[in-house]
């Protein structure tokens, strides 16, 4: 059978699995539609959590980024598992006790404010748009890469196969389908792990090859690959380029950013009880680690063993450079989809692959007899095309492509949940029609849904050209404007209405109005370079300052307010307490 | 409402996430330059806890909060399993 035949089959396949799926576990009412009627197992909410979470951003580039930034990288690792300790210990239990249905509905109840309650909405609305395009593209894709169909049609099926299920099985589809979406998109992500660890090192666990010696050698992997890539110009593989202050801001930021993003917020409010919450956030980090642990071992083979393949010999021989007659049959491939491009700059036939922007290098390069770096390499590939490096038979690349589409979808779901929920339950049932019945806000919740599909499926096909940009502003809302709220909404008794809504635009505003300078849609404002960040802080990392003035300006402008009545104070007295 | 419950919740939030930010900011960024200076198999031990050993500790973290507060709820009998109870308790 063909690759591209048995891809298809094992798409296929899966897609029945989701579909099957979301037949059995059809809503019948708001509560299975907002929160899968809180019956979902801990363990179980622990695996949708983590397909949720986990999107085409990390199961596709995650390990790419890795590879080329090396210690530099660690900020994505540590900022989004961190995030879960925040979840499970400050606010997944006291909201699962508050027992509602969404993240605005909390805001909303707890600052008594039908204004605070549509702040947060529009918060909600503009955090999980951003995200879902990216998904969308990434289905996209895929399925453009493995299956040769163009992205337009490959959204299409996305697009189909998510509204059958969100629309009709809402929260308690999407959970179900979340769970066979995981164990697909592990599986697919840790045997190519295992057989390019065997390859390279002999040991088949990634976590510890990652720390092993390369077979055949004394040296351990990072040792030998620090040395390979500093001959040739680039930052140490194990120190990286960034600064340690900006990392520092940047992982707090995602670490806020992830404990404040309502899609995964909203998880915790399907399991049966207040301890199912903590325990489940554990779960969730516990799936989400098999991956995010493998994943840095992956950016590191994957950097030796391209360096390695093109770099054969010693740095500066003449014939220790890969010959482009005679590059392996995976570069071939790749080289076809533009993931991989090659420029003889030199005209030895030759491919040199250096770091040409290091000034102190140039002087051996034009020793060598170099013209500049001639190997462009999309971060991409070292994912998708990791089965075919490490020559493994084509149901793993069939299965790449499934896991893929997986992580892809499942995050898509998530969010164009809680995007239908705000507007059926949060704008429609909160604010604009508190008297529709129950049957008539489930019909507006799967209305709004399939309208949230077909916006998303739009921006995934025609993105705006900054989609790439606002991952940084995603996070940076959640941290500066939903995460402090709620934190201060149940440690705080004194935070009252005025503070909430005081802060929130604050924080709002601030962070995005730094990043609208920095990274400006039409032009940026300032060079988005170190010497012009407020204290060496990245556009990525602001989140982190906005958060703090959100807090600084609730706290402030609440106490020169009046007090929260008194069903405010026994309101967050009750979710305190377990029972 | 139970203070005493409260505040040894809190109590045991701070020490939890005082060793979250030890491990993740503290060994992984802030002292990273001593801690490679350690070297454990083949790793630098800084960037291990970067890239991760911090997130060997995050889970533990997560599953000893959860075990040692729901003890506490039993010791101040807020815990969910007596629902009945659960009016009387949140009059105390």
């Amino acid at each position: 059978m063909s690759l591209t035949a048995l891809t298809y089959l094992v798409v296929g396949v899966t897609f029945a699995l989701y579909v099957g799926i979301a037949i059995w576990s059809k809503a019948r009412d708001t509560g299975d539609f907002y929160v899968a009627g809180k019956h979902v197992h801990p363990v179980a909410n622990g695996m949708a959590t983590a397909a949720d979470w986990m999107s085409a951003a990390s199961f596709i580039s995650m390990a790419g980024l890795i590879a080329f930034l090396g210690y530099g990288g660690s900020v994505y690792l540590m900022g989004w598992t961190g995030g879960y300790v925040l979840l499970a210990l400050l606010i997944a239990p006291y909201l699962r006790r508050f027992g509602k249905y969404t993240v605005p509905e909390f805001i909303g109840e707890r600052y008594y404010s039908r204004t605070a309650r549509v702040v947060a909405v529009i918060c909600l609305i503009v955090i999980s748009f951003t995200y879902v395009a990216g998904q969308m593209r990434g289905v996209g894709i895929v399925f453009s890469r493995f299956l040769g169909v163009d992205v337009a049609t490959g959204l299409f099926v996305g697009m189909g196969v998510v509204f059958f299920y969100a629309v009709l099985g809402g929260m308690k589809g999407i959970t179900y389908t979340q769970v066979a979406q995981y164990c697909v998109l592990i599986f697919a992500y840790t045997v190519p792990a295992v057989f390019i660890s065997l390859q390279v090192t002999g040991v088949p666990i990634p976590q510890i090859a990652f720390g092993s010696d390369i077979a055949g050698a004394d040296v351990p992997l990072l040792v030998k690959l620090d040395q390979v890539v500093t001959d040739l110009g680039f930052a140490a593989y194990t120190s990286g380029a960034k600064g340690h202050v900006d990392m520092f801001f940047i992982t707090l930021a995602l670490m806020l950013g992830t404990a404040g993003l309502p899609h995964v917020v909203v998880r915790f409010f399907t399991v049966p009880k207040v301890r199912d919450a903590r325990i489940s956030a554990g779960y969730a980090l516990l799936f989400i680690a098999i991956l995010y642990t493998t994943a840095p071992a992956v950016g590191a083979l994957a950097r030796w063993n391209l360096t390695n393949t093109i770099q054969a010999g010693p740095v500066g021989e003449a014939d220790a450079n890969l010959a482009y007659e005679e590059r392996p049959e995976w570069f071939r491939t790749w080289e076809e989809t533009g993931l991989l491009k090659v420029s003889d700059k030199n005209g030895d036939g030759r491919i040199q692959y250096y770091n040409d922007a290091n000034p102190e290098f140039a002087e051996r390069a034009r020793e060598y007899g170099w013209r500049g770096n001639e190997l462009t390499v999309d971060r991409d590939i070292i994912v998708l095309a990791n089965p075919e490096i490490a020559g493994l038979p084509d149901w793993v690349v069939a299965l790449v492509a499934a896991g893929g589409i997986a992580a892809a979808l499942s995050t898509a779901a998530g969010l164009l949940l809680v995007i239908s929920a705000a507007v059926s339950h949060d704008l429609l049932k909160g604010v604009i029609a508190p008297r529709i019945s129950e049957r008539q806000e489930l019909l507006a919740g799967r209305i709004s849904a399939a309208a949230a599909v077909a916006v998303a499926g739009y921006l995934g096909f025609d993105p705006p050209g900054f989609v790439a940009e606002v991952v940084a502003l995603a996070f940076g809302i959640a941290a500066s404007s939903l995460f402090p709220v709620i934190l201060l909404g149940i440690f705080s008794l004194r935070v009252n209405r005025e503070g909430a809504i005081a802060g929130m635009l604050s924080g709002l505003l601030f962070t995005v109005g730094y990043i609208v300078y920095f990274k400006g849609y039409m032009a940026p404002l300032g060079g988005n370079v170190a010497d012009n960040w407020l204290f060496g802080i990245s556009p990525e990392g602001i989140g982190v300052l906005g958060a703090a003035l959100n807090m600084a300006v609730a706290i402030g402008v609440s106490a020169m307010t009046r007090r929260p009545p008194e069903h405010v104070r026994e309101l967050v007295e009750r979710i305190r307490l377990p029972a | 409402m139970n203070k005493t419950y409260w505040q040894e919740n809190l109590r045991l939030v701070g020490i939890c996430l005082a060793v979250w930010f030890m491990v993740s900011f503290g060994f992984g960024l802030l002292l990273v330059d001593v801690l490679n200076e350690v070297t454990i198999g083949g790793f630098q031990l800084g960037f291990w806890f970067a890239q991760q050993g911090s997130m060997y500790v995050f889970l533990p973290i997560i599953f000893f909060y959860a075990w040692r507060v729901t003890r506490l709820e039993k010791k101040y009998g807020v815990d969910e399993t007596d629902k009945a109870d659960a009016s009387a308790s949140r009059d105390e």
